[in-house]
């Protein structure tokens, strides 16, 4: 399992109720399932994956956040994932406030476009950056909206969303981003994981 | 009559207090079976026909001797696997396979009961149907399965026995009949109501039945459960075994040709009084308005599996219909799964040769069926 998937497991306490949102082949979801005890959901915008995932017997239903995160109600899980998926949105904020509103608390992921590789390879080659995190090319990504781990710091702050915990991902190393180290840390994250809170 | 005598059936004594107010009591439910149903009798799934299917979903039908309804779907190794399950089918009551309908011969005049049946729900289909399951002692269904008419049931059954079922899989239908389906329906029932042998309901002393009208009603149905991109890539413009238009109104083209034979094989096994009560028990169909406004509350408390399917093609259940299902269950916190399958095949992708709806059908019960036993263990 993906580094990143162990970090938000421990993150999430046994016998809750979790939402994954753009939850994939259910990876997440059935190890969650399977060794936390979780009640998991999922949602998934690719019909292929739901039907991948329902075959497996998980709860998924196929849809998209921006339109389908509307029929939960208010504080319905304790756990809402959205796993690398906030910068392809229409609309990122709208998103976030549906998950903190679904949600008790929210786990994000983001790809850090703060990467010293991604703020290199515009600086010296005046190109926009392809890399492992982010394979792809200007005029067919899906990412709309990218940003660093500063950016989505600095906009918890401003909508007043508690940062219960924040993990800075660099291959498989895992560390704490704190207030003190955050301008290194966006610098050398290739991921940034975020447990919030309203 | 040898095959009739086959028939299994099973004589309902309880009297069953209809929707309409009736009361019906010593009435037939024609049902049934697929594969054995284990020791510990936790491998049974109930399937639900659709307006005109019946209890032979599998194999060859021994009345009309052509493959059951739900061939692709119910036999060993298919997705209703009945080498693991024990598949259940009852003909509805209303209908014409074995089970109490307006084809029923009243004892005391020796006649068919015609329009003197009384009205039905999709209610008291299901509440018939729950003495089956007393009959062959099944304390908990591993599930509930079923297409069109069939998925209304199944929505139905898991209202009115909450957690009797542990996993439900409505299929391409609705929690409410919507105007264009009632339209449909009721061309239907003028076809039928305006052949003159029809006579109130009450034809069938002499044999004469009012086939014309049924033909049509099942030809105008019949165009409802295709899509049109489908019917476009089968038919197209193709003349029907002649070289050019004839200028006449004989069947020039093949799609007239295709449906004139669906509506006369039709009438051979079919009856046109349960074709209108049947549709008359899905126009009245409306699971929402039961629960006063709030679908939710239909499933309310349920601990039940919810895998619900629509198909891309589908105009007739479309499925913004069967979200409404979802988002009526998300809102409670219920146990739901979604997809949507991609085909051309429209409403009758469901009983249909749909690789993509069948294997995710056949996964998802097997999964879910092993882990809820490694659950219990």
């Amino acid at each position: 399992m993906k580094e990143e998937f162990k970090v938000i497991s421990r993150f999430i306490e046994e016998k809750s109720r979790v939402l994954d949102v753009g939850c994939g082949d259910g990876i997440l979801m059935e190890y969650l399932s399977k060794n936390k005890v979780v009640d998991v959901r999922g949602l998934e915008i690719s019909k292929e994956k739901v039907k991948k995932c329902l075959s497996k017997g998980l709860a998924v239903i196929e849809g998209d956040a921006e339109n389908d995160l509307k029929q939960f109600p208010d504080l319905s899980f304790d756990y809402v994932i959205l796993s690398q998926t906030l910068q392809a949105f229409m609309s990122p904020e709208n998103v976030i406030e549906n998950l903190l509103r679904v949600g008790k608390k929210v786990i994000v992921t983001i790809p850090n476009f703060g990467h010293w590789k991604v703020r290199l390879d515009l600086l010296l080659k005046g190109e926009m950056p392809v890399t492992k995190n982010l394979p792809y090319q200007w005029y067919n990504t899906p990412n709309l909206h990218m940003c660093t781990i500063q950016d989505f710091y600095n906009f918890c702050n401003n909508k007043r969303v508690n940062i219960y915990k924040s993990i800075s991902l660099n291959g498989e190393k895992v560390s704490n981003i704190t207030t003190l180290n955050l301008k290194y840390k966006n610098l050398i994250s290739e991921l940034g994981i975020f447990l919030l809170e309203k | 009559m040898s095959n009739l005598n086959k028939m299994k059936s099973i004589i309902i004594e309880k009297t069953l207090k209809l929707d309409c107010g009736k009361e019906i009591s010593n009435f037939p439910l024609a049902y049934e079976t697929y594969g054995n149903l284990n020791e510990k009798k936790d491998n049974a799934i109930l399937i639900f026909h659709a307006l005109t299917g019946d209890q032979y979903a599998s194999g060859i039908n021994p009345i009309t001797k052509k493959e059951g309804w739900w061939n692709y779907a119910v036999g060993p190794g298919k997705s209703f696997d009945t080498d693991k399950f024990f598949v259940i089918c009852a003909n509805v009551i209303g209908g014409c396979m074995g089970s109490y309908g307006p084809g029923t011969i009243d004892p005391l005049s020796n006649k068919p009961i015609g329009t003197n049946f009384p009205v039905i729900t999709i209610n008291d289909m299901v509440n018939a149907q729950y003495n089956l399951l007393d009959y062959l002692k099944i304390e908990k269904l591993f599930a509930v399965a079923g297409g069109s008419m069939g998925g209304m049931q199944v929505l139905q059954f898991v209202s009115n026995f909450p957690n009797k079922a542990r996993v439900a899989i409505p299929i391409a239908c609705t929690a409410s009949h919507s105007a264009q389906n009632i339209a449909f329906n009721e061309l239907g029932r003028q076809a039928i109501m305006s052949d003159s042998n029809w006579k109130e309901g009450l034809y069938g002393e002499k044999s004469i039945n009012p086939d014309k009208g049924l033909a049509v009603a099942r030809m105008a149905a019949h165009i409802t459960y295709l899509s049109k991109q489908g019917l476009q890539e089968k038919f197209g413009r193709n003349l029907q075994e002649r070289s050019d238009l004839k200028f006449g109104f004989d069947a020039d083209f093949q799609i007239e040709s295709y449906l004139r034979y669906q509506g006369s094989v039709f009438v051979d096994r079919f009856d046109a009084n349960s074709y209108l009560y049947i549709t008359r028990a899905m126009d009245y169909f409306d699971l929402t308005k039961q629960f006063g406004g709030n679908l939710s509350k239909a499933f309310k408390d349920t601990e039940t599996k919810f895998f619900i399917i629509s198909f891309t093609s589908d105009w007739l259940y479309p499925t913004y219909e069967n979200k409404d299902i979802v988002i009526a269950l998300n809102a409670i916190g219920a146990d739901v799964g979604f997809v949507e399958i991609k085909t051309d095949k429209g409403h009758d992708s469901f009983l249909l040769d749909v690789p993509d709806f069948l294997s995710t059908i056949k996964n998802y019960l097997s999964t879910t069926y092993s882990n809820i036993n490694e659950r219990r263990i």
